[in-house]
C-alpha cells in the first residue's frame, strides 16, 4: 500500500470529531491533548495514537476492527439492518433526515458494524460503533445487530468481542432505544449460559444506556487508557450536586480504582492481550512468545473453533 | 392557584371553590342549596372528563408527577398483606428510594419491589426523591433471585425519575448494577410482572422492569429521557418539553401501539389520586389475572417467551 492509500480513507473525510485543530488540511493534525503536531502517516501507523504524549484519539469503526482482526480476515455481517423511523420523530428537523445526512456523511447505515474474522488465528465474531453515526447512540439497529451478532457467536461457538464508543440510548427512537438495554443485556446474559465468552472493550466516550447495559456485561471489560465511561454524564452529576467533580472522575484509571473493569490496554496491544485472553477461554494454544510449531499442531484449537 | 391540582385543571378547582364555599354557607342558613350544589357537582364532573379527555402527552408527564399521586408505599398496603420488607444489598448499604419484600396477594407469597419517591419533604431526602443507588438495584436482584429460590412470583412498581445521577452512584457502579439486573430479569426463573404506576424514567426505571408482562396505568409515563432532558439537548432549552414528550411518545397508548407495553391499567376519573383505593383494587385484579396466565405456562415456555418477546423489540 502506498503512503497515499494509507492517508486517504481517513485524512479525507473521517476526522471531523476531533476538535478545531488549528493546523491546515492534509498531512498534519494537531494532538487535542497535547497540541503537538504530527505528521498524519507517522500517526496513523502508530493507529492513532499520539506519538509524543500516548493520547488515544478517536477512530472509526472499520479502522477499529481492521487494527483489530488479523490482516485480511474480516468479513462483514449483518450489513443489511437499516434503521426505521417508528415515531415519525420531529424536532426542528425530522429523525428520518438526519438519519439520511448520518448515513451520507459516514457511509453507514447505522453506528454498529459487525464482522467475522480471526484474532491471532482464533475465529471471533466483532463489532464496533461508528461514534461519528449520531455519537454512536443505541436505537433499534445497534441493539438488534449485537443480539444477532451475539447470537451468531453462540450458534458458532466463537467469542465475542465489542469496542463501545457510545453517547447512550438514541432519544429519536424513544422507549425501543431503551428496550434495546434489555436486548441486549438478555443476549449476553445467554452467551454466559452457553459458555461463550465476551469481551467489551469500552473506548471515549461511553454513556447512558450503552453504559448500562452491554458495555459492563463483560466476562472482561477493558478500557482504553482515558476514556471515559459512565451512567451520566459529568455535567448532568455537577448540576444534581452542585459541585465540581474531582480530576479523573469516569476516566479509565477511575473504573479500575473501583472494579468497573478488569484492565486498561493500550490500543496497541489490543490485539496481542485480547487474542491472548481468547486463547486461553477458549483452550486454545497460546502464539504468544516463543512457542514452537508444534505445539500449536498439538492443540485442539480448531474444535474450539 | 390551588396547588393540589394542576394548571390545566384549575377551571376544576375553580368550581370545587364554588361547591365548598356554598356548602359552608348552607350550612350557616339553613336555605336549601341542595340542588344548586348537585347541579355544580355534575358540572365538575363532567368538566374533569371533558379535560382528561384531551390530555397532551405533557399533561400526562404532570399527572403522572402529580404531588399527591399514589407512590409504592401507597399501594402496597392496599393490594398486598402481611408485607415484610427486607432491607440491604449485603454489600454496601440499604436504598431507601427502592423497597423491597415478601408479601402475600390473596394468600399466595409474592416478592413485590417498588420505585418509592417519598411524600412529605421529609421523606423526600429520605428516599432521595426516588433515584436508586447501586445498592438498590443490587437489593432488589437480591431479592429477585431469593424469590427465584423459593419459587415466588415477582411484582415491581415503577416509578422513579431516574437512577441517582452522582459521585457516589458512579463509584460503586450504577451502570453496572441496572445492567446485571436486565440481564438476570432477563432469565429468573418465575413469573415477573412490571406496573409503571408514576413515571418510568429511563434506566432507572428498567433496572427493574424487564419481565413477562409490562403494564402502564392510564396516566403514567415510560421515557429513554426526560421530556426537559430531550428538549435540552435536542431544542438547547427545557422550555420544549412538552414538544419532546409529545415527539418522543411517553405515554401507554403509543407504547402499546410499538408493542412494548402489555396493557394499560384505566384510572378513574381525574387520576390515581382521586380515588386511591379504586386505583390500588384494579391494579390489583390487572395483577392476579396476569399472574394466573403466567403461572399457568411451564417455566420452559414461560422464560422462551420472555426472551423472544425481548429480542424481537422493535422489529
Amino acid at each position: 500500500m502506498s503512503w497515499l492509500d494509507k492517508i486517504l480513507p481517513t485524512g479525507v473525510r473521517k476526522d471531523t470529531s476531533e476538535k478545531r485543530a488549528n493546523v491546515p488540511e492534509g498531512l498534519w493534525k494537531k494532538c487535542v491533548k497535547c497540541e503537538a503536531v504530527l505528521y498524519r502517516p507517522e500517526l496513523e501507523r502508530n493507529a492513532d495514537v499520539c506519538p509524543k504524549c500516548d493520547h488515544h484519539m478517536r477512530i472509526g469503526a472499520r479502522r477499529r476492527l481492521a487494527l483489530f482482526l488479523d490482516q485480511g480476515s474480516g468479513r462483514e455481517i449483518l450489513a443489511d439492518i437499516e434503521p426505521i423511523d417508528r415515531l415519525k420523530f420531529k424536532d426542528k428537523k425530522r429523525y428520518k433526515d438526519r438519519l439520511s445526512a448520518a448515513q451520507k456523511s459516514t457511509g453507514e447505515r447505522d453506528a454498529l458494524i459487525a464482522m467475522q474474522g480471526t484474532v491471532l488465528a482464533l475465529p471471533v465474531v466483532t463489532v464496533a460503533f461508528e461514534f461519528n453515526f449520531h455519537g454512536g447512540s443505541m436505537g433499534y439497529v445497534v441493539g438488534e445487530k449485537f443480539a444477532r451478532a451475539a447470537t451468531i457467536a453462540i450458534e458458532q461457538k466463537q467469542p465475542l468481542v465489542c469496542f463501545s464508543a457510545s453517547g447512550g440510548a438514541r432519544m429519536q427512537e424513544a422507549l425501543i432505544s431503551l428496550m434495546q438495554m434489555a436486548k441486549t443485556s438478555a443476549v449476553i446474559e445467554r452467551m454466559k449460559r452457553e459458555g461463550i465468552p465476551y469481551i467489551s472493550v469500552m473506548t471515549d466516550p461511553i454513556y447512558g444506556g450503552v453504559s448500562a447495559s452491554l458495555a459492563l456485561l463483560g466476562d472482561i471489560n477493558v478500557a482504553e487508557p482515558d476514556a471515559r465511561a459512565g451512567f451520566a454524564g459529568p455535567n448532568i452529576i455537577e448540576q444534581t450536586i452542585r459541585q465540581k467533580l474531582p480530576p479523573g472522575f469516569q476516566r479509565s484509571e477511575f473504573l479500575l480504582e473501583h472494579g468497573a473493569i478488569d484492565m486498561i490496554v493500550h490500543r496497541n496491544d489490543m490485539r496481542e492481550t485480547l487474542g491472548g485472553l481468547l486463547q486461553k477461554f477458549t483452550h486454545s494454544a497460546s502464539t504468544r512468545g516463543d512457542v514452537s510449531a508444534d505445539e500449536l499442531v498439538d492443540s485442539d484449537a480448531s474444535e474450539n473453533a | 392557584m390551588n396547588p393540589n391540582y394542576l394548571d390545566f385543571e384549575q377551571p376544576i378547582a375553580e368550581l370545587e371553590a364554588k361547591i365548598e364555599e356554598l356548602q359552608l354557607v348552607g350550612a350557616g342558613d339553613g336555605i336549601d342549596i341542595a340542588e344548586e350544589i348537585q347541579t355544580l357537582r355534575g358540572k365538575s364532573i363532567k368538566l374533569t372528563e371533558k379535560i382528561y379527555a384531551n390530555l397532551s402527552p405533557w399533561d400526562i408527564v404532570k399527572v403522572a408527577r402529580h404531588p399527591q399521586r399514589p407512590y409504592s408505599l401507597d399501594y402496597i398496603p392496599r393490594i398486598f398483606t402481611e408485607f415484610d420488607e427486607l432491607h440491604g444489598d449485603r454489600h454496601f448499604g440499604d436504598d431507601k428510594a427502592i423497597i423491597g419484600g415478601v408479601a402475600r396477594l390473596n394468600g399466595e407469597p409474592v416478592m413485590v419491589i417498588g420505585q418509592e419517591k417519598g411524600r412529605s419533604v421529609k421523606d423526600k431526602v429520605y428516599r432521595n426523591f426516588g433515584m436508586p443507588k447501586p445498592e438498590g438495584y443490587r437489593k432488589a436482584l437480591r431479592l429477585m433471585e431469593m424469590a427465584e429460590r423459593f419459587k415466588m412470583p415477582v411484582i415491581t412498581l415503577i416509578d422513579t425519575p431516574g437512577a441517582y445521577p452522582g459521585i457516589d452512584s458512579e463509584e460503586r457502579g450504577i451502570s453496572e448494577a441496572i445492567a446485571q439486573n436486565l440481564a438476570v430479569m432477563s432469565r429468573l426463573k418465575t413469573p415477573i410482572v412490571c406496573v409503571v404506576i408514576g413515571e418510568g424514567s429511563s434506566g432507572g426505571a428498567l433496572g427493574i422492569g424487564v419481565g413477562d408482562h409490562l403494564a402502564m396505568l392510564q396516566y403514567s409515563t415510560y421515557f429513554v429521557i426526560s421530556p426537559e432532558g430531550c428538549a435540552n439537548i435536542i431544542w438547547k432549552s427545557s422550555e420544549f418539553a412538552p414538544d419532546a414528550a409529545a415527539a418522543m411518545g411517553v405515554t401507554s397508548s403509543i407504547l402499546q401501539e410499538l408493542g412494548i407495553v402489555d396493557a394499560t391499567i384505566p384510572e378513574p376519573m381525574g387520576g390515581a389520586h382521586r380515588d386511591i383505593d379504586g386505583m390500588a383494587s384494579r391494579i390489583k385484579s390487572h395483577i392476579e389475572t396476569e399472574l394466573a396466565r403466567l403461572k399457568s405456562q411451564s417455566l420452559d415456555d414461560l422464560l422462551a417467551a420472555r426472551y423472544d418477546r425481548l429480542l424481537s423489540i422493535g422489529n
